[in-house]
């Protein structure tokens, strides 16, 4: 596939975002600006990116406690985000939801989710409803390795493939569902072997390398606009932080995270672009600054709201 | 007005809403060319077709789910679970997919589903097939629960459910699905939330809802042979509640009688009590008095479901105790 100098630049500024906004919010954290819990997407940047290239603000994803880089990919607002995450009234939330439920239903992302792998089923419902509208937009669940065990992750893959919906699953495997990695959660190596039992196509990729993801997604993107039903994309990836902020990974052995943490997939894209003469180091730093100060401003626009008021929290229950 | 049975209303709500709006579709095990377990949807493939009444495989968590995201995106399902009992199955997707997406968003989802499932006891299919769950629906905040007790409520509450923006679980009782009541037709709607007299009365206010209902009416018929003036009150939608009503009407009587099917402990009568208690405790002159199933699973035998279900007898002990 023929990719070009611009695209490859925006998977990069798309990557670096997510990577800066993510650095950001465990230095909020750390610093009590952020309540509850924060899972931090930080080596997996290519996916999200890879995939969501791939989709238009008609196509709708849903995400993951693991959801910020999905959102920031999908064209989620950070400092709509960054709100939310404080729990800000002006959040994309109002404050109801934080780091685990953000979400743009106008822009068809139907929420991050705090349960493990309830985006299955979500996702062949939104696709049910791009089918039966007979319009030709898609829906992208995100999942991890340990979502794959759950039953939903059988339901609703099997339903999709029944009903022949335009649904990709793309399972982000980083290797551990928390601290429990996948030799011990399953017997197989590759997840996408799975997609066999439902008759649809499934893959495995190097989840580092954005362009394998984006030309997979591409293909499977394809296939659902097409009318011929699912697919499912294992990527093969590395969460470089604990499960959530305050978490050690005690349970990873520092070889294997030394190992991972050199095939980064925004080093190995700088490299690309390096390479091919895309970008010399300063513009690529460019970017980078541009990122900063964009998440810079997404953190003073949230530092600078207002909290709910406490009347807020019977608001929103019910739609009227 | 139509003369039809319970099931015939409801199945009549589901049309006139699937005619009137084309994103309505209708989805769940069974329900095709087979048409519901209980003939609830007999007819409705061949009116609307495979695209918009769906058999699914057995599934529960996928249809409870892929309903969330199709209602998130735009349609309107109505949904299937066979029996309540099977909401075990797919609890995460009622409990926090479907009611939590709209306050998780800041109010910027909606998710208009209707969950249809028989409750009940009384034809002997034992523990995993009668229950009666409501209470589990009622603590759920973003649920809205109705349970009709005749036919033109069947109807009326369906069409309201189906039009309401919010998950609205639609519980239709096995032992009603045969009888018979008069139905208005057209564009008529129950509206959510709102109580019916049955029976005006003077002396004791009985609320009873669904099978209930009947055996509260057949109470009061005796008990008016005894000189007990009795009001029957059916709340129809448990959730919202209509307190007023029942605050009202126990204004006037001055005695409360709560009577359901399902078992007494975390019944949704306790709450109904606590409301009166704490609302209406200078309106009452007796105790609060609850008729309910045991706190047992529902028996298989004949003679231990007939010891199960609250009967007029223990209605009608229950109200004369207020008077003894």
């Amino acid at each position: 596939m023929e990719v070009t100098k611009e695209t490859l630049l925006g998977f990069y500024e798309t990557m670096v975002t997510i990577r800066t906004f993510e650095e950001k919010a465990m230095e909020l954290f750390a610093a009590g600006y952020i309540p509850g819990f924060v899972h931090l997407y930080i080596g997996e940047e290519a996916v999200a990116t890879g995939v969501c290239a791939n989709l238009t603000e008609r196509d709708f994803i849903t995400s993951t406690h693991r959801g910020h880089g999905h959102l920031i990919a999908k064209g989620g607002k950070i400092d709509l985000m960054m709100a939310e995450l404080m729990g800000k009234v002006t959040g994309y939330c109002k404050g109801k939801g934080g780091s685990m439920h953000i979400a743009d239903v106008d822009l068809g992302i139907l929420g991050a989710n705090g349960i493990v792998g309830a985006g299955q089923p979500i996702a062949a419902g939104a696709a049910f409803a791009c089918k039966y509208k007979k319009e030709d937009n898609v829906c992208v669940c995100f999942f991890g390795d340990g979502a794959s065990n759950r039953g939903t992750f059988h339901e609703a893959l099997n339903l999709a493939s029944v009903f022949n919906l335009p649904v990709i699953y793309v399972c982000e495997n980083n290797l551990y569902g928390i601290s429990n990695c996948q030799r011990d959660h399953m017997n197989v190596s590759d997840i996408s072997d799975r997609a066999a039992s439902y008759g649809i196509p499934g893959v495995s990729v190097d989840g580092n390398d954005v362009m394998a993801v984006y030309e997979a997604a591409a293909e499977a993107v394809k296939r659902a606009r097409k009318g011929e039903g699912p697919s499912m994309i294992e990527c093969k990836t590395w969460r470089h932080r604990g499960h959530f902020e305050g978490d050690p990974g005690i349970y990873k052995s520092a070889k294997e995270q030394e190992a991972w943490i050199k095939k980064d997939p925004i080093i190995k894209l700088e490299k690309k672009l390096l390479e091919y003469e895309y970008a010399s180091e300063d513009e690529l730093n460019a970017i980078k600054d541009t990122a900063k100060e964009r998440i810079e401003a997404a953190v003073e626009f949230a530092k600078n709201s207002p909290d709910p008021e406490p009347e807020d929290v019977l608001r929103d229950v019910y739609a009227d | 007005m139509k003369t039809m049975t319970y099931v015939e209303a409801l199945r009549d709500g589901m049309r006139f809403e699937m005619n009137k709006d084309p994103n309505v579709y209708l989805a769940g095990e069974d329900v095709g060319i087979f048409g519901g377990c209980f003939g609830q949807t007999a007819g409705l493939y061949q009116e609307f077709g495979p695209e918009r009444v769906i058999d699914t495989p057995i599934t529960e968590t996928a249809i409870i789910g892929h309903a969330v995201g199709a209602a998130a995106s735009g349609l309107r399902p109505i949904v299937e679970i066979m029996f309540i009992d099977f909401t075990g199955v797919c609890m995460d997707e009622i409990l926090n997919q479907a009611t939590k997406m709209r306050y998780m968003f800041g109010g910027k989802a909606k998710v208009p589903m209707v969950i249809r499932t028989p409750c009940g006891a009384g034809v002997g299919a034992a523990a995993q097939h009668s229950q009666s769950l409501e209470a589990f629906f009622t603590h759920i905040p973003g649920m809205k629960v109705v349970m009709p007790s005749v036919a033109a409520d069947a109807r009326g509450l369906m069409i309201a459910a189906i039009r309401d923006d919010n998950p609205v679980m639609y519980i239709e009782h096995k032992g009603l699905l045969g009888v018979e009541g008069e139905v208005p037709e057209g564009d008529v709607i129950v509206p959510l939330g709102k109580a019916d007299i049955k029976k005006e009365g003077s002396d004791v206010t009985i609320v009873a809802w669904s099978a209930m209902v009947g055996k509260a009416m057949s109470a009061a018929a005796s008990l008016e042979k005894e000189g007990i003036s009795a009001e029957v009150l059916d709340p129809r939608t448990l959730k919202p509640l209509d307190i007023d009503s029942i605050l009202s009407s126990v204004a006037k009587t001055g005695k409360l009688v709560i009577v359901h099917e399902a078992n007494k402990t975390g019944g949704f009568g306790g709450e109904i009590a606590a409301l009166v208690a704490d609302e209406g405790f200078d309106y009452l002159n007796a105790p609060i008095k609850r008729v309910t199933a045991p706190d047992s699973p529902v028996p298989f035998s004949p003679v231990l479901e007939k010891a199960y279900v609250p009967g007029e007898e223990k209605i009608i002990a229950a109200v004369k105790e207020l008077f003894a």
